[in-house]
């Protein structure tokens, strides 16, 4: 036995060997993906929206989510899942505003999967819910690859970033839905970000998703960004083939 | 860098097909990747080791073929060779185009040692 030294001896091989060559064709992501459907199934039941929020660390999604909430609360039923890698500093940000939330600590994970966002949903009551939001881990690269049972991606860009990270993360700004190009109140100090650059990079992606600018800040874009929230929500209610929507929606 | 999870899920694919075929071992994992996956092939090789480690796979070897980026052009009704961030039809620059390839990440096929030559007929 040398276990340490690595110098394993002859392999234990005897009697007849035959080598098999077997054809999989199976699509890696498969598992996350039959979870995700899992979860959308969850979400169609119980009639809720949900809206996945992607962007680099700081491009300002939780301050979107306290911005739109504020608002969206007065009419809407709303609850979030904040992915983070460590800290509960985004939920508790949330929970100030009365707003149901669940943290996702995903320690060195840099995405939410299907499944911890499924393992987050049993703490909350879905048919109670109208909307969900879902906060990804600040994160550029990876979330984009994880379906979570989302219905809609939204991918944020702040003007400090640069406009020309749609061109250098195309896997992400693809998956896009909606591209909210936030900060806006910064733009005047960042001088060289140009909001049709941007938009003609994600247009090279063949994407066709709607773009708002937007401040969390300023209060400016907020109205057409709500506008977007409330039409998703609306096609998606009827969309929904015979679900009713709850009533207390008002 | 989620490389080393997505290890994770290709080895369990490996191991339940290696088991059904009752292997001794996996001699070589074929992947076919394209450059839209989200997937770093260097990262992926790198990961795959330290997954397999003290499974009968420790040993395959990774076969990376890595896919090119095709769009079919709603305008031309062709297909056409594209780039990661250049999804745009090349011919008449329509942007009204269908990514064909370019995103997949699959697991192709494996190649076992097997046990007795009469397992190979229970796939
Ligand atoms: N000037 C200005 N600052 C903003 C705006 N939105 C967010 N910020 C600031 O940007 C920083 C990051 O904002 P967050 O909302 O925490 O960003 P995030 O995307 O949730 O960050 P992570 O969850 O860590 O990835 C904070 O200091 C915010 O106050 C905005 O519209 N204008
Ligand atoms: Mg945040
Ligand atoms: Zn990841
Ligand atoms: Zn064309």
């Amino acid at each position: 036995m040398c276990v340490d030294c690595g110098c394993s001896g002859p392999p234990e091989m005897s009697g007849p060997q035959k080598t098999a060559s077997v054809s999989l064709l199976q699509n890696l992501h498969q598992q996350n993906q039959n979870l995700a459907a899992h979860n959308r199934e969850h979400f169609r039941s119980a009639g809720t929206l949900v809206l996945n929020l992607m962007s680099s660390p700081g491009a300002g999604k939780t301050a979107l989510l306290e911005a739109t909430l504020r608002t969206l609360q007065k009419t809407c039923r709303c609850a979030v899942l904040e992915g983070d890698l460590e800290t509960e500093l985004d939920a508790q940000r949330i929970r100030a505003l009365n707003i149901p939330v669940i943290q996702i600590t995903t320690g060195s994970a840099c995405h939410l999967d299907a499944q911890l966002v499924h393992k987050a949903l049993h703490g909350l009551d879905l048919a109670e819910i109208d909307i969900l939001f879902i906060e990804n881990v600040g994160n550029l690269v990876c979330p984009a690859s994880f379906d979570l049972g989302q219905h809609l991606n939204i991918v944020l860009l702040s003007v400090t970033e640069g406009d020309d990270k749609p061109a250098k993360y195309p896997v992400m700004f693809r998956t896009a839905d909606l591209l909210v190009i936030s900060k806006l109140d910064l733009l005047p100090y960042v001088g060289d970000f140009r909001v049709d650059r941007a938009e003609n990079f994600l247009r090279t992606l063949a994407s066709r998703a709607p773009v708002i600018s937007l401040s969390a800040r300023s209060g400016a874009g907020l109205d057409e960004w709500l506008v977007w929230v409330h039409t998703q929500k609306a096609e998606s209610s009827v969309n929904k083939d015979m679900t009713v929507e709850h009533g207390g929606a008002g | 860098m989620h490389e080393l999870s997505l290890c994770r899920s290709l080895l369990r694919q490996i191991l339940e097909v290696a088991e059904q075929h009752r292997a001794l071992a996996v001699t070589l994992v074929r992947l076919r990747m394209g450059p839209l996956s989200g997937v770093e092939a260097e990262l992926l090789k790198t990961a795959f080791p330290l997954a397999a480690a003290g499974t009968i796979a420790e040993s395959a070897e990774l076969d990376l073929t890595a896919t090119c980026v095709e769009v079919y052009c709603e305008n031309c009704w062709k297909n056409c060779r594209a780039g990661p961030n250049q999804l745009c039809c090349a011919r008449c620059g329509s942007c009204v185009t269908q990514l064909v390839s370019g995103d997949e990440l699959i697991l192709d096929s494996v190649e076992l040692t097997l046990d007795q030559p009469s397992a190979l007929q229970n796939p």
